[in-house]
């Protein structure tokens, strides 16, 4: 009786609520529906990034890249050509490594080595080793089947393992693999008399057979550079179904909260085996290209610091987001390829060092760090030439139009690598002492750190391209894990508790 | 027989060193449940600071302090060194990722391990050290058992590493420290309302994690000579490989664990094909980790919904 009244209420009112919250409707995630506004509210880079991306249509998101990229062998000279072959492998292992860490969340540890193990049996099946030549349409189809089998048996065992166990399972298969790699050239089998030489050992495997199709011989980088582009768009468009699929929306449901899919009757196990299995043909397939391109076959191409860049891409793009996973990928593999040329490395140094001081310090104390920064290396510089250490003329040592215009402002001692190195070390104690001191005095230790920070890129860095762009990565991975830990175009999780 | 003592003598040695670095693995997985890839390199680390205190003494020929006090000042300078770069580590590569995924913290220990392997290659070059030792640092004359001279170097590698480990385990389970660590363990939510301070019991779980590695390093100088920067890659693998398999987290697992990887290698060297230890020793660890995926030490989690 009492509670009739209290009934009736709320429906005499039913009719005119909807009217009032028009946008709200049951069953759907507001969070979840306002992504984009709240996405292309914010700003910055990062921001408009997206709003391009969910802004343009697509026929234009997808075809102008693929008519320049088509176009592009034209135009480059075989340097170029072959870095695009390399971003073009790399973008496909991240998109493949994608499936596995960002839909599913798994992490595997040893994706490389279905990387390794897609390029070893092409180079067996198609090279001397063992004399045999099979045709590329079935060495590749066999190779991608073996892949999806060494997947499905790496996985099997593995999914009773959760998290983190499964990533050492993974990374001790991944080390194994690389281990038999290595010492494969003397396999000792019960009916042979002398040892049976596998792999090539730490030599590899040489002249192995490039890629013919159809009566087409890929002789140099540009077929395969197309070929590249193709495989490339063609799992780029299959991703993207996939993750709209029904499949798509579950893995990423295990990969959120996997003991929430379970609950809501999503085979997670068979779903978890899925996405290995598609990492591990995507890791294979683009191995047999690799040896194709590379007509031989490595170790050393297949070992942790390539897992790590790959990592970095997928992590540094975004989990889970496939344009994230190439932006992320294009900037992990054409990042080492920069910083190579002191050239462009040396411009992309001070730039990124005049964005971040502007961008922390803000416009007009920017400008006063960086006047300040300048006088502070005319003074050092008048010291140290009064000081007598040797030290070298601009045309002596500037590699690039950067150091040739503030070669006048720096000083270059003769012993480049002791005065290089100490001012490294020191500049390491001094970003981890900083906050250390007093907030009101730390203004003047600051253009004293930005002068050696140049100084130790220049003197030091600069020269030893290949130690620094491992270094750079390394510190780019830590740095953006603190400033977006989410990618740049990863969902930052909201956890509703 | 006495090929069969030399390799167990060498399980025992190399497995003392995998177990001192996998101590530090489980101690920080234990408080962070983070997998800390810089481990092994901070390992290596303080192997160059061990060398370099060396050389700074005189070297191994003609050193300006007796022999002992340069092997306790390299143990020094091994730890003194690695225990600080491990809590700088923390501090700038982990302590901001605290709240984020679990992923963003092993990516950036990946990033740490990348920067300080090159790092250490820009500042000391690509020359492979040599703690050349053997002929020089003479402190006895061993222990023969079963025909089998056991070199003094290896009984002192031994015994420190023991020593070492008795005192983590007091520290760990008599100290207010300890009892600090093994809350942070168990709920680091309920340490922070019961008044831990967290971050200062992993700030130093950090320091005594990365100075045992610091002290392995020096332990691997003297013993197996050449250090150089990539060595720390494949042994803080092993390392891991041994915390895991003793049960991660768990302090006995991992010497355990240790020493069983140190035999495993040591004997399928010796045994079965030096060229594939390492492939035979993971191919044991995940067998191991398939029948018993908690580790041999290890509890098993029951997560509550």
């Amino acid at each position: 009786m009492t509670n009739k009244p209290d009934d009736s209420a709320p429906q005499g009112e039913a009719p005119a609520k909807p009217a009032a919250s028009d946008s709200l409707h049951i069953g759907t995630d507001e969070w979840v529906a306002q992504h984009t506004d709240r996405q292309e509210a914010r700003r910055g880079a990062v921001a408009m990034l997206a709003v391009v991306r969910n802004r343009l249509p697509a026929p234009v998101l997808w075809g102008v890249p693929l008519i320049l990229l088509l176009l592009f062998p034209m135009m480059a000279n075989g340097y170029l050509l072959r870095v695009g072959v390399n971003l073009g492998l790399f973008l496909m292992l991240s998109l493949g490594l994608n499936v596995v860490v960002g839909y599913a969340g798994l992490l595997d540890l040893g994706y490389v080595a279905f990387y390794g193990f897609g390029a070893y049996s092409y180079a067996l099946l198609s090279s001397n080793q063992f004399g045999v030549h099979l045709p590329t349409w079935i060495a590749v189809p066999l190779v991608v089947i073996a892949s999806a089998v060494l997947g499905l048996l790496v996985s099997l065992p593995s999914r009773r393992l959760l998290g983190d166990y499964l990533a050492i399972v993974t990374l001790f298969f991944g080390e194994v693999f690389l281990e038999f790699l290595s010492a494969g050239d003397t396999i000792s089998v019960p009916w042979a008399k002398e040892p049976v030489n596998v792999t090539g050992g730490a030599n590899g495997i040489v002249s192995v057979d490039g890629w013919s199709l159809f009566g087409f011989e890929f002789k140099t980088n540009t077929p395969y550079f197309y070929l590249l582009v193709v495989t490339c768009f063609a799992l780029t468009f299959g991703l993207y179904r996939i993750s709209r699929s029904r499949v798509g929306r579950a893995w990423r449901a295990v990969g959120d909260d996997a003991l929430a899919a379970e609950a809501m009757a999503i085979p997670v196990k068979r779903l978890k085996l899925l996405a290995f299995v598609v990492g591990a043909v995507i890791a294979g397939l683009t191995g047999t290209i690799f040896a194709g391109v590379q007509l031989g076959v490595y170790p050393t191409s297949f070992d942790m610091p390539l897992l790590i860049l790959l990592y970095a891409a997928v992590i540094l793009g975004g989990s889970g987001s496939l344009a994230g996973a190439i932006l992320g990928g294009a900037v992990m593999s054409l990042l080492p390829e920069v910083l190579r040329q002191p050239e462009i490395g040396e411009a992309l140094f001070f730039v990124v060092l005049v964005i971040g001081v502007f961008k922390v310090m803000g416009a007009k104390r920017g400008a006063i760090m960086a006047a300040a920064t300048f006088v502070v290396g005319l003074v050092i510089n008048a010291i140290l030439a009064l000081s007598k250490v040797p030290h070298l003329a601009t045309d002596d040592w500037a590699q690039s139009t950067v150091g040739h215009v503030i070669g006048p402002w720096l000083f270059v001692p003769a012993d480049r690598m002791l005065w290089g190195n100490i001012g490294f070390v020191v500049l390491i104690v001094a970003i981890a002492t900083i906050n250390r001191i007093p907030r009101r005095v730390r203004a003047l230790f600051i253009p004293l750190l930005l002068w050696l920070a140049i100084f130790v890129w220049m003197v030091r860095l600069s020269p030893e391209a290949s130690l620094t762009r491992q270094m750079v990565i390394g510190g780019v991975l830590i740095v953006f894990m603190i400033a977006r830990p989410q990618g740049i175009f990863g969902k930052q999780r909201v956890d509703i508790v | 027989m006495n090929y069969l003592t030399q390799q167990l003598v060498n399980g025992l040695t190399l497995g003392s060193v995998y177990a001192l670095i996998a101590l530090g693995y489980t101690l920080i997985y234990g408080v962070l449940q983070l997998l800390n890839f810089a481990h092994g390199d901070v390992y290596m680390v303080g192997s160059f600071a061990g060398y370099f205190t060396m050389i700074g003494l005189g070297g191994p020929q003609n050193p300006m302090v007796p022999i002992w006090v340069m092997i306790l000042l390299m143990f020094l300078a091994g730890m003194v060194v690695s225990g600080g770069l491990g809590v700088m580590i923390e501090k700038f590569a982990y302590r901001p990722l605290r709240s984020s995924p679990r992923i963003t913290s092993l990516i950036s220990a990946l990033g740490v391990s990348l920067f300080l392997e090159s790092a250490v290659l820009l500042l000391f070059g690509p020359k492979i050290r040599n703690y050349d030792t053997t002929d020089y640092i003479p402190i006895g004359t061993g222990i023969h058992i079963g025909g089998v001279t056991i070199e003094p170097m290896r009984i002192l590698l031994i015994v420190i590493s023991a020593v070492l480990m008795v005192v983590l385990i007091l520290v760990v389970n008599k100290t207010r420290l300890g009892r600090g660590m093994r809350a942070v363990a168990y709920d680091s939510d309920a340490a922070v309302m019961m008044g831990v301070d967290v971050n200062r019991v992993i700030m130093l779980t950090f320091l005594i994690a990365s100075a045992l590695a610091g002290a392995a390093g020096v332990m691997v100088g003297l013993v197996y000579f050449t250090i150089n920067n990539y060595m720390g890659f494949l042994a803080g693998l092993k390392a891991f490989a041994a915390a895991v398999v003793g049960g991660i987290g768990s302090i006995p697992g991992a010497v355990l664990g240790g020493l069983l990887i140190g035999f495993l290698e040591s004997l399928a060297a010796g045994y079965l094909s030096p060229n594939f230890a390492n492939v035979i020793t993971f191919a044991a660890l995940i067998a191991v980790m398939l029948v018993k995926p908690r580790g041999l030490l290890g509890r098993s989690a029951i997560v509550k919904v």
